[in-house]
Protein backbone atom coordinates (compact mmCIF):
# COMPACT_ATOMS: atom_id res chain seq x y z
CA UNK A 1 0.00 0.00 0.00
CA UNK A 2 1.32 3.57 -0.73
CA UNK A 3 2.02 6.04 1.87
CA UNK A 4 0.84 9.33 1.05
CA UNK A 5 3.21 11.92 0.21
CA UNK A 6 1.26 14.66 1.50
CA UNK A 7 0.91 12.66 5.33
CA UNK A 8 3.76 12.80 7.84
CA UNK A 9 4.72 9.86 9.80
CA UNK A 10 5.71 8.98 13.35
CA UNK A 11 8.58 6.06 14.34
CA UNK A 12 5.45 4.79 16.56
CA UNK A 13 3.21 4.41 12.94
CA UNK A 14 1.01 6.98 13.17
CA UNK A 15 0.21 9.65 9.91
CA UNK A 16 -1.13 12.88 10.83
CA UNK A 17 -2.64 14.90 7.22
CA UNK A 18 -2.32 18.73 8.33
CA UNK A 19 -4.16 21.25 6.80
CA UNK A 20 -4.39 25.10 7.81
CA UNK A 21 -4.88 24.07 11.63
CA UNK A 22 -6.57 21.12 11.33
CA UNK A 23 -5.10 17.69 11.20
CA UNK A 24 -6.21 14.10 10.36
CA UNK A 25 -4.66 11.01 12.39
CA UNK A 26 -4.57 7.37 11.70
CA UNK A 27 -2.21 4.15 11.91
CA UNK A 28 -0.14 3.64 8.94
CA UNK A 29 -0.42 0.40 6.87
CA UNK A 30 2.21 -1.18 8.53
CA UNK A 31 1.19 -0.85 11.77
CA UNK A 32 -1.92 -2.70 10.93
CA UNK A 33 -0.23 -5.32 9.49
CA UNK A 34 1.75 -5.86 12.30
CA UNK A 35 -1.32 -5.74 14.33
CA UNK A 36 -3.25 -8.32 12.56
CA UNK A 37 -6.88 -8.20 12.54
CA UNK A 38 -8.61 -5.09 14.67
CA UNK A 39 -11.37 -6.31 16.45
CA UNK A 40 -11.25 -3.27 18.65
CA UNK A 41 -10.85 0.49 18.97
CA UNK A 42 -11.31 3.04 21.88
CA UNK A 43 -10.73 6.74 20.67
CA UNK A 44 -11.21 10.23 22.92
CA UNK A 45 -14.82 11.87 22.81
CA UNK A 46 -14.44 15.38 21.02
CA UNK A 47 -13.37 18.21 23.21
CA UNK A 48 -11.03 16.08 24.20
CA UNK A 49 -7.55 17.49 24.59
CA UNK A 50 -4.23 15.43 23.23
CA UNK A 51 -0.67 15.89 23.70
CA UNK A 52 1.84 15.48 21.31
CA UNK A 53 3.76 12.28 22.71
CA UNK A 54 0.69 10.54 24.69
CA UNK A 55 -1.52 7.90 24.20
CA UNK A 56 -4.72 9.22 23.35
CA UNK A 57 -6.27 6.11 22.23
CA UNK A 58 -6.12 2.17 21.59
CA UNK A 59 -6.49 -0.24 18.70
CA UNK A 60 -6.52 -3.84 19.62
CA UNK A 61 -6.03 -7.01 17.13
CA UNK A 62 -7.25 -10.22 18.45
CA UNK A 63 -3.83 -10.86 20.12
CA UNK A 64 -2.74 -7.65 21.36
CA UNK A 65 -3.56 -4.26 22.89
CA UNK A 66 -1.98 -1.37 21.19
CA UNK A 67 -1.84 2.38 22.51
CA UNK A 68 -1.96 5.44 20.01
CA UNK A 69 0.38 8.57 20.44
CA UNK A 70 -0.78 12.03 19.44
CA UNK A 71 1.82 12.96 16.67
CA UNK A 72 1.15 16.66 17.97
CA UNK A 73 -0.79 18.67 20.61
CA UNK A 74 -4.57 19.48 19.89
CA UNK A 75 -8.57 19.49 20.76
CA UNK A 76 -9.95 16.43 19.25
CA UNK A 77 -13.15 17.38 17.11
CA UNK A 78 -14.34 14.16 15.71
CA UNK A 79 -13.70 11.11 16.70
CA UNK A 80 -14.17 7.87 13.50
CA UNK A 81 -17.37 6.48 15.34
CA UNK A 82 -18.10 4.32 12.30
CA UNK A 83 -14.87 2.54 13.54
CA UNK A 84 -16.52 0.97 16.42
CA UNK A 85 -18.62 -1.21 14.53
CA UNK A 86 -16.45 -1.63 11.62
CA UNK A 87 -12.75 -1.77 13.21
CA UNK A 88 -11.90 -4.30 10.04
CA UNK A 89 -11.52 -1.07 8.20
CA UNK A 90 -8.31 -0.24 9.47
CA UNK A 91 -6.82 -3.24 7.94
CA UNK A 92 -8.27 -2.58 4.85
CA UNK A 93 -8.17 1.34 4.12
CA UNK A 94 -5.92 2.06 7.32
CA UNK A 95 -4.54 5.71 5.44
CA UNK A 96 -7.98 6.74 3.95
CA UNK A 97 -11.44 5.80 5.68
CA UNK A 98 -9.87 4.32 8.87
CA UNK A 99 -8.63 7.45 10.15
CA UNK A 100 -9.27 7.58 13.46
CA UNK A 101 -9.52 11.46 14.98
CA UNK A 102 -9.78 14.92 13.49
CA UNK A 103 -7.66 17.45 15.99
CA UNK A 104 -7.83 20.85 16.33
CA UNK A 105 -3.84 22.24 16.61
CA UNK A 106 -3.11 23.88 19.61
CA UNK A 107 -0.17 26.04 18.32
CA UNK A 108 1.43 26.07 14.77
CA UNK A 109 2.01 22.43 14.54
CA UNK A 110 5.79 21.52 15.50
CA UNK A 111 5.45 18.89 12.36
CA UNK A 112 9.69 18.87 12.31
CA UNK A 113 10.54 15.75 14.33
CA UNK A 114 8.14 13.96 11.37
CA UNK A 115 9.06 11.41 8.49
CA UNK A 116 7.93 12.47 5.51
CA UNK A 117 6.92 9.76 3.11
CA UNK A 118 10.25 8.14 1.95
CA UNK A 119 12.10 8.38 4.85
CA UNK A 120 8.83 6.29 6.87
CA UNK A 121 8.68 4.01 4.01
CA UNK A 122 12.91 4.02 4.37
CA UNK A 123 12.54 3.63 8.16
CA UNK A 124 9.60 0.45 7.78
CA UNK A 125 12.08 -1.54 5.41
CA UNK A 126 15.36 -0.97 8.02
CA UNK A 127 12.98 -2.87 10.84
CA UNK A 128 12.05 -5.36 8.03
CA UNK A 129 15.62 -5.95 7.90
CA UNK A 130 16.08 -6.25 12.00
CA UNK A 131 13.42 -8.65 11.72
CA UNK A 132 14.83 -11.05 9.20
CA UNK A 133 18.06 -10.71 10.49
CA UNK B 1 1.42 2.82 17.82
CA UNK B 2 4.03 0.46 19.51
CA UNK B 3 5.37 -2.64 17.69
CA UNK B 4 3.47 -5.51 19.05
CA UNK B 5 6.12 -7.97 17.53
CA UNK B 6 9.00 -9.02 20.13
CA UNK B 7 12.27 -8.48 18.49
CA UNK B 8 14.15 -11.64 17.32
CA UNK B 9 17.07 -12.30 19.46
CA UNK B 10 19.54 -15.11 18.61
CA UNK B 11 19.11 -16.61 21.88
CA UNK B 12 15.62 -17.61 20.61
CA UNK B 13 15.27 -21.20 19.82
CA UNK B 14 13.60 -22.91 16.99
CA UNK B 15 12.14 -25.67 15.41
CA UNK B 16 13.14 -27.43 12.32
CA UNK B 17 10.44 -25.75 10.65
CA UNK B 18 11.81 -22.20 11.38
CA UNK B 19 12.93 -21.42 8.22
CA UNK B 20 9.60 -22.87 6.17
CA UNK B 21 7.78 -20.27 8.50
CA UNK B 22 10.02 -17.47 7.96
CA UNK B 23 9.72 -18.14 4.23
CA UNK B 24 6.06 -18.71 4.27
CA UNK B 25 5.96 -14.80 5.91
CA UNK B 26 4.62 -15.94 8.58
CA UNK B 27 4.76 -13.16 11.63
CA UNK B 28 7.34 -14.77 14.64
CA UNK B 29 6.89 -14.03 18.46
CA UNK B 30 9.00 -15.08 21.34
CA UNK B 31 6.73 -17.66 22.91
CA UNK B 32 8.65 -19.30 25.91
CA UNK B 33 12.05 -18.67 24.29
CA UNK B 34 10.83 -20.35 21.31
CA UNK B 35 10.88 -18.31 17.78
CA UNK B 36 7.79 -19.27 16.95
CA UNK B 37 4.60 -18.52 14.20
CA UNK B 38 1.94 -16.42 15.96
CA UNK B 39 -0.22 -15.96 12.27
CA UNK B 40 0.16 -16.32 8.43
CA UNK B 41 -0.86 -13.32 6.61
CA UNK B 42 -0.71 -15.81 3.58
CA UNK B 43 -3.71 -17.79 5.31
CA UNK B 44 -5.43 -14.51 5.56
CA UNK B 45 -4.61 -14.18 9.68
CA UNK B 46 -5.10 -15.19 13.23
CA UNK B 47 -9.20 -15.20 12.65
CA UNK B 48 -9.24 -16.70 9.17
CA UNK B 49 -7.00 -19.68 10.29
CA UNK B 50 -9.11 -19.77 13.52
CA UNK B 51 -12.29 -20.36 10.94
CA UNK B 52 -10.60 -22.61 9.27
CA UNK B 53 -9.67 -25.29 12.00
CA UNK B 54 -13.63 -24.90 13.42
CA UNK B 55 -14.59 -25.55 9.56
CA UNK B 56 -12.35 -27.63 7.51
CA UNK B 57 -8.39 -28.42 8.90
CA UNK B 58 -5.37 -26.41 9.67
CA UNK B 59 -2.03 -27.55 10.14
CA UNK B 60 0.29 -26.36 13.69
CA UNK B 61 3.94 -26.61 13.96
CA UNK B 62 4.06 -27.37 18.21
CA UNK B 63 7.48 -29.18 17.48
CA UNK B 64 8.58 -27.12 20.69
CA UNK B 65 6.73 -29.42 22.74
CA UNK B 66 8.83 -31.47 24.76
CA UNK B 67 8.74 -35.38 25.13
CA UNK B 68 9.83 -37.50 27.77
CA UNK B 69 10.09 -41.12 27.70
CA UNK B 70 9.88 -43.47 30.50
CA UNK B 71 10.59 -46.75 30.96
CA UNK B 72 11.30 -49.90 33.41
CA UNK B 73 14.73 -50.63 33.82
CA UNK B 74 15.22 -54.22 35.51
CA UNK B 75 12.10 -55.13 36.34
CA UNK B 76 8.90 -54.82 34.96
CA UNK B 77 5.71 -51.98 36.55
CA UNK B 78 8.80 -49.92 37.60
CA UNK B 79 7.94 -47.05 34.72
CA UNK B 80 4.08 -47.15 35.76
CA UNK B 81 5.46 -46.98 39.36
CA UNK B 82 7.30 -44.03 38.76
CA UNK B 83 4.80 -42.51 36.13
CA UNK B 84 1.79 -43.03 38.75
CA UNK B 85 4.12 -41.22 41.45
CA UNK B 86 4.74 -38.34 39.18
CA UNK B 87 1.27 -37.63 37.83
CA UNK B 88 -2.17 -37.37 39.10
CA UNK B 89 -4.38 -39.33 36.68
CA UNK B 90 -4.63 -43.33 36.86
CA UNK B 91 -1.91 -44.09 34.29
CA UNK B 92 -2.92 -47.91 35.23
CA UNK B 93 -5.96 -47.39 33.59
CA UNK B 94 -4.30 -46.74 30.37
CA UNK B 95 -4.38 -49.86 27.21
CA UNK B 96 -1.29 -49.17 25.12
CA UNK B 97 -1.80 -46.96 22.57
CA UNK B 98 -4.25 -44.65 25.33
CA UNK B 99 -3.30 -41.56 26.19
CA UNK B 100 -4.66 -38.93 28.82
CA UNK B 101 -4.81 -35.78 29.97
CA UNK B 102 -3.10 -35.44 33.25
CA UNK B 103 -0.33 -33.20 35.24
CA UNK B 104 2.67 -33.42 37.07
CA UNK B 105 2.33 -31.78 40.86
CA UNK B 106 4.65 -29.88 43.37
CA UNK B 107 3.84 -31.16 47.18
CA UNK B 108 1.55 -28.09 47.84
CA UNK B 109 -0.79 -29.64 44.77
CA UNK B 110 -0.24 -26.83 42.62
CA UNK B 111 1.11 -27.41 38.94
CA UNK B 112 4.71 -28.39 37.31
CA UNK B 113 3.23 -28.84 34.35
CA UNK B 114 -0.17 -30.52 32.42
CA UNK B 115 1.11 -33.34 30.27
CA UNK B 116 -0.52 -35.40 27.85
CA UNK B 117 0.37 -39.18 29.05
CA UNK B 118 0.90 -41.56 26.17
CA UNK B 119 1.09 -46.09 26.82
CA UNK B 120 3.49 -47.16 24.15
CA UNK B 121 3.84 -50.16 25.93
CA UNK B 122 3.28 -52.23 29.26
CA UNK B 123 6.68 -50.23 30.77
CA UNK B 124 6.90 -47.83 27.97
CA UNK B 125 5.27 -44.47 28.69
CA UNK B 126 5.69 -40.84 26.33
CA UNK B 127 4.75 -37.91 28.55
CA UNK B 128 4.27 -34.65 26.53
CA UNK B 129 4.96 -31.38 28.27
CA UNK B 130 5.14 -27.60 27.59
CA UNK B 131 7.35 -25.93 25.58
CA UNK B 132 8.18 -22.80 28.62
CA UNK B 133 8.82 -25.44 30.89
CA UNK B 134 10.84 -27.98 29.10
CA UNK B 135 14.32 -27.88 31.41
CA UNK B 136 12.17 -27.74 34.76
CA UNK B 137 9.80 -30.47 33.96
CA UNK B 138 12.77 -32.51 32.58
CA UNK B 139 14.74 -32.26 35.68
CA UNK B 140 12.17 -32.71 38.15
CA UNK B 141 11.24 -35.69 36.12
CA UNK B 142 14.08 -37.10 36.58
CA UNK B 143 14.63 -36.09 40.28
CA UNK B 144 11.27 -37.14 41.41
CA UNK B 145 11.92 -41.14 39.54
CA UNK B 146 15.36 -41.64 41.14
CA UNK B 147 14.60 -44.90 42.95
CA UNK B 148 11.90 -45.91 40.72
CA UNK B 149 14.74 -48.41 38.59
CA UNK B 150 13.36 -46.44 35.12
CA UNK B 151 14.89 -44.88 31.88
CA UNK B 152 14.39 -41.46 31.56
CA UNK B 153 15.14 -39.68 27.82
CA UNK B 154 14.44 -36.17 26.89
CA UNK B 155 12.98 -36.92 23.46
CA UNK B 156 12.17 -33.48 22.95
CA UNK B 157 14.62 -32.67 20.03
CA UNK B 158 14.25 -36.10 18.41
CA UNK B 159 10.77 -35.05 16.80
CA UNK B 160 9.06 -32.80 14.61
CA UNK B 161 5.40 -32.52 16.34
CA UNK B 162 2.49 -31.20 13.78
CA UNK B 163 -1.16 -31.23 15.05
CA UNK B 164 -3.58 -31.52 12.12
CA UNK B 165 -6.60 -29.94 13.38
CA UNK B 166 -10.33 -29.73 12.51
CA UNK B 167 -13.37 -31.90 11.44
CA UNK B 168 -11.16 -32.27 8.10
CA UNK B 169 -8.04 -33.19 9.62
CA UNK B 170 -9.07 -37.51 9.12
CA UNK B 171 -9.62 -36.61 5.26
CA UNK B 172 -6.28 -35.00 5.03
CA UNK B 173 -3.86 -37.51 7.05
CA UNK B 174 -6.01 -40.79 5.50
CA UNK B 175 -4.26 -39.61 1.99
CA UNK B 176 -0.62 -40.10 4.06
CA UNK B 177 -1.06 -42.89 5.70
CA UNK B 178 -1.56 -46.70 5.71
CA UNK B 179 -3.27 -46.75 9.02
CA UNK B 180 -6.69 -46.92 9.74
CA UNK B 181 -7.63 -44.05 11.20
CA UNK B 182 -11.11 -44.41 11.97
CA UNK B 183 -10.07 -47.24 14.29
CA UNK B 184 -7.85 -44.53 16.80
CA UNK B 185 -11.02 -43.23 18.91
CA UNK B 186 -9.76 -39.85 20.76
CA UNK B 187 -7.13 -39.58 22.87
CA UNK B 188 -5.81 -43.22 21.41
CA UNK B 189 -2.82 -43.26 19.21
CA UNK B 190 -1.01 -45.87 17.46
CA UNK B 191 2.16 -46.03 14.97
CA UNK B 192 2.13 -46.29 11.35
CA UNK B 193 3.74 -45.26 7.53
CA UNK B 194 2.88 -41.52 7.34
CA UNK B 195 4.43 -40.01 4.22
CA UNK B 196 6.47 -42.90 3.55
CA UNK B 197 8.32 -42.75 7.27
CA UNK B 198 7.46 -46.15 9.33
CA UNK B 199 6.30 -46.39 12.68
CA UNK B 200 5.59 -42.76 12.71
CA UNK B 201 3.60 -42.01 16.32
CA UNK B 202 0.18 -40.49 15.08
CA UNK B 203 -1.99 -39.35 18.36
CA UNK B 204 -5.64 -38.19 17.82
CA UNK B 205 -5.06 -35.37 20.12
CA UNK B 206 -4.79 -31.70 20.09
CA UNK B 207 -5.11 -28.36 21.72
CA UNK B 208 -8.38 -27.17 19.73
CA UNK B 209 -11.09 -28.61 20.73
CA UNK B 210 -11.76 -30.02 17.09
CA UNK B 211 -11.28 -33.57 16.15
CA UNK B 212 -7.39 -33.88 14.74
CA UNK B 213 -4.04 -35.37 14.77
CA UNK B 214 -0.75 -34.96 16.45
CA UNK B 215 2.24 -36.92 14.41
CA UNK B 216 5.37 -37.08 15.71
CA UNK B 217 7.92 -37.41 12.78
CA UNK B 218 12.02 -37.14 12.48
CA UNK B 219 13.26 -33.45 13.18
CA UNK B 220 15.59 -33.61 10.77
CA UNK B 221 15.01 -30.40 8.43
CA UNK B 222 14.31 -32.12 5.38
CA UNK B 223 12.08 -34.33 6.55
CA UNK B 224 10.18 -32.22 8.75
CA UNK B 225 9.65 -29.76 5.25
CA UNK B 226 8.90 -32.60 3.22
CA UNK B 227 5.98 -33.67 5.94
CA UNK B 228 4.71 -30.62 6.31
CA UNK B 229 4.28 -30.17 2.65
CA UNK B 230 2.90 -33.42 2.24
CA UNK B 231 -0.12 -32.17 4.62
CA UNK B 232 -0.19 -28.92 3.11
CA UNK B 233 -0.57 -30.91 -0.75
CA UNK B 234 -3.23 -33.61 0.81
CA UNK B 235 -5.16 -31.13 2.76
CA UNK B 236 -5.62 -28.63 -0.64
CA UNK B 237 -8.75 -29.35 -1.64
CA UNK B 238 -10.18 -28.69 2.30
CA UNK B 239 -9.11 -25.74 2.18
CA UNK B 240 -5.84 -26.09 4.94
CA UNK B 241 -4.12 -23.38 6.30
CA UNK B 242 -0.59 -23.32 7.72
CA UNK B 243 -1.74 -22.23 11.57
CA UNK B 244 -0.18 -20.00 14.29
CA UNK B 245 0.10 -20.04 17.85
CA UNK B 246 -2.13 -16.98 18.25
CA UNK B 247 -5.47 -19.01 16.68
CA UNK B 248 -4.12 -21.67 19.11
CA UNK B 249 -4.66 -19.92 21.78
CA UNK B 250 -7.93 -18.39 21.17
CA UNK B 251 -8.97 -22.31 19.82
CA UNK B 252 -8.23 -23.60 23.13
CA UNK B 253 -9.36 -20.88 25.32
CA UNK B 254 -12.82 -20.95 23.49
CA UNK B 255 -12.65 -24.72 24.13
CA UNK B 256 -11.51 -24.06 28.19
CA UNK B 257 -8.23 -26.17 27.64
CA UNK B 258 -5.28 -24.67 30.17
CA UNK B 259 -2.35 -23.08 29.43
CA UNK B 260 0.65 -23.05 31.58
CA UNK B 261 1.89 -20.14 33.07
CA UNK B 262 -2.32 -18.62 32.76
CA UNK B 263 -5.29 -20.91 34.15
CA UNK B 264 -2.20 -23.26 36.19
CA UNK B 265 1.06 -22.65 37.24
CA UNK B 266 3.40 -23.16 40.59
CA UNK B 267 0.06 -21.18 42.64
CA UNK B 268 -2.84 -22.55 41.69
CA UNK B 269 -3.70 -26.12 43.02
CA UNK B 270 -5.94 -28.94 41.11
CA UNK B 271 -9.27 -28.15 43.00
CA UNK B 272 -9.01 -24.64 41.79
CA UNK B 273 -8.12 -25.05 38.07
CA UNK B 274 -11.41 -27.18 38.05
CA UNK B 275 -9.45 -30.49 36.42
CA UNK B 276 -9.98 -32.69 39.32
CA UNK B 277 -11.70 -35.13 37.42
CA UNK B 278 -8.45 -35.78 35.58
CA UNK B 279 -6.93 -36.38 39.17
CA UNK B 280 -7.59 -39.75 40.74
CA UNK B 281 -6.94 -39.78 44.48
CA UNK B 282 -7.95 -43.57 44.90
CA UNK B 283 -5.58 -44.12 43.08
CA UNK B 284 -2.88 -44.41 45.76
CA UNK B 285 -0.31 -41.94 46.79
CA UNK B 286 1.42 -39.33 44.19
CA UNK B 287 3.27 -36.03 44.38
CA UNK B 288 1.04 -33.55 45.74
CA UNK B 289 -2.06 -35.80 46.80
CA UNK B 290 -1.72 -35.16 51.04
CA UNK B 291 -1.66 -31.41 50.02
CA UNK B 292 -4.89 -31.39 47.91
CA UNK B 293 -6.63 -33.27 50.64
CA UNK B 294 -6.10 -30.79 53.24
CA UNK B 295 -6.89 -28.24 50.24
CA UNK B 296 -10.16 -29.88 49.56
CA UNK B 297 -11.44 -30.20 53.10
CA UNK B 298 -10.56 -26.38 53.60
CA UNK B 299 -12.44 -25.64 50.92
CA UNK B 300 -11.95 -23.31 47.78
CA UNK B 301 -11.17 -19.58 48.51
CA UNK B 302 -11.02 -18.95 44.16
CA UNK B 303 -11.84 -21.00 41.22
CA UNK B 304 -12.06 -20.81 37.35
CA UNK B 305 -14.94 -19.46 35.81
CA UNK B 306 -16.17 -18.14 32.24
CA UNK B 307 -16.51 -14.65 31.38
CA UNK B 308 -18.57 -13.30 28.83
CA UNK B 309 -18.01 -9.32 28.25
CA UNK B 310 -21.30 -7.59 28.53
CA UNK B 311 -19.61 -4.13 27.98
CA UNK B 312 -17.88 -2.85 25.19
CA UNK B 313 -14.36 -3.92 25.76
CA UNK B 314 -11.71 -7.06 25.63
CA UNK B 315 -10.32 -8.58 28.93
CA UNK B 316 -7.11 -9.18 28.58
CA UNK B 317 -5.02 -11.67 30.70
CA UNK B 318 -4.03 -10.03 34.08
CA UNK B 319 -6.34 -8.33 34.10
CA UNK B 320 -8.51 -7.38 37.71
CA UNK B 321 -12.37 -8.54 38.23
CA UNK B 322 -13.86 -6.28 40.83
CA UNK B 323 -17.88 -6.83 42.10
CA UNK B 324 -20.05 -3.41 41.42
CA UNK B 325 -18.60 -2.12 44.48
CA UNK B 326 -15.03 -1.93 42.55
CA UNK B 327 -14.16 -4.09 45.35
CA UNK B 328 -11.18 -6.28 43.80
CA UNK B 329 -12.42 -10.00 43.75
CA UNK B 330 -10.00 -11.75 41.49
CA UNK B 331 -8.29 -11.55 37.92
CA UNK B 332 -8.36 -12.36 34.31
CA UNK B 333 -6.21 -15.71 33.40
CA UNK B 334 -6.81 -15.48 29.38
CA UNK B 335 -9.13 -12.74 27.85
CA UNK B 336 -9.70 -12.34 23.97
CA UNK B 337 -12.33 -11.65 21.50
CA UNK B 338 -13.47 -15.30 19.99
CA UNK B 339 -13.89 -15.42 16.82
CA UNK B 340 -16.28 -18.15 16.97
CA UNK B 341 -18.86 -16.73 19.07
CA UNK B 342 -18.04 -13.18 17.60
CA UNK B 343 -18.31 -12.26 21.96
CA UNK B 344 -15.42 -11.08 24.03
CA UNK B 345 -14.26 -14.23 26.74
CA UNK B 346 -12.28 -14.79 29.20
CA UNK B 347 -11.28 -17.14 32.54
CA UNK B 348 -10.85 -15.97 35.00
CA UNK B 349 -10.67 -16.64 39.25
CA UNK B 350 -12.52 -15.29 41.13
CA UNK B 351 -14.39 -16.21 44.82
CA UNK B 352 -16.68 -19.08 44.71
CA UNK B 353 -19.43 -16.44 45.70
CA UNK B 354 -19.12 -15.26 42.30
CA UNK B 355 -19.17 -18.26 40.36
CA UNK B 356 -22.73 -19.06 39.87
CA UNK B 357 -23.84 -18.66 35.86
CA UNK B 358 -25.48 -15.28 35.49
CA UNK B 359 -23.60 -13.61 38.12
CA UNK B 360 -21.75 -10.12 37.48
CA UNK B 361 -18.10 -9.28 37.38
CA UNK B 362 -16.52 -6.40 36.48
CA UNK B 363 -13.13 -6.52 34.49
CA UNK B 364 -11.07 -3.58 34.86
CA UNK B 365 -9.72 -2.60 31.53
CA UNK B 366 -7.50 0.98 31.40
CA UNK B 367 -9.27 2.02 34.88
CA UNK B 368 -12.80 1.44 33.56
CA UNK B 369 -15.08 -0.81 35.30
CA UNK B 370 -16.49 -2.98 32.83
CA UNK B 371 -19.34 -5.72 33.03
CA UNK B 372 -19.15 -8.99 32.27
CA UNK B 373 -21.41 -12.11 33.36
CA UNK B 374 -20.27 -15.75 34.63
CA UNK B 375 -21.63 -17.85 31.61
CA UNK B 376 -21.02 -21.79 31.33
CA UNK B 377 -18.00 -23.36 29.88
CA UNK B 378 -16.55 -24.69 27.44
CA UNK B 379 -17.53 -22.14 25.52
CA UNK B 380 -17.70 -23.94 22.74
CA UNK B 381 -18.23 -27.41 22.54
CA UNK B 382 -17.50 -29.45 18.73
CA UNK B 383 -20.60 -30.15 17.57
CA UNK B 384 -21.44 -33.67 17.58
CA UNK B 385 -21.06 -36.39 14.49
CA UNK B 386 -23.98 -36.83 12.90
CA UNK B 387 -25.41 -40.25 13.03
CA UNK B 388 -24.02 -42.81 10.17
CA UNK B 389 -26.90 -43.33 7.52
CA UNK B 390 -27.62 -47.02 7.51
CA UNK B 391 -27.74 -47.63 4.06
CA UNK B 392 -25.19 -45.35 2.03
Amino acid sequence: MAYPKQYRYTKEHEWIDVKGNLATIGITDYAQHELGDVVFVELPKPGTKIEAGKSFGTVESVKAVSEIYAPVGGEVIEANTELQNTPEKINTDPHGAAWLIKVRLTDAANLSGLMDAAAYEAYIASKGKEASA
Amino acid sequence: MESVTTPLTSELRKTPLNGLHRRLGAKMVNFGGWDMPVEYPSSGGLIAEHRAVRSSVGVFDVSHMGDIRIRSGSKPGRALAAVQHISMNDASKLAIGQAHYSAMLYPEGTFVDDVIVHRLGEDDFLLVINAGTREKDINWVRANTKGFDCVVEDLSDAYTQLAIQGPRAADVLRKLTDSDLSSIKNYWFTHGTVCGLKNTLIARTGYTGEDGFEIYVPSDGATSEKVWNQVIEAGREYGIVPCGLGCRNTLRLESKMALYGHEISDKINVGEAGLDRYCKMEKGDFVGRAALERAKAAGLTRTLVGLEMVDRGIARDDYRCCNEAGEAVGVVTSGSPSPTLGKNIALAYVPPAYSAVGTAVYVEIRGQKCKAQVVPTPFYRRPKKAAAPLVS
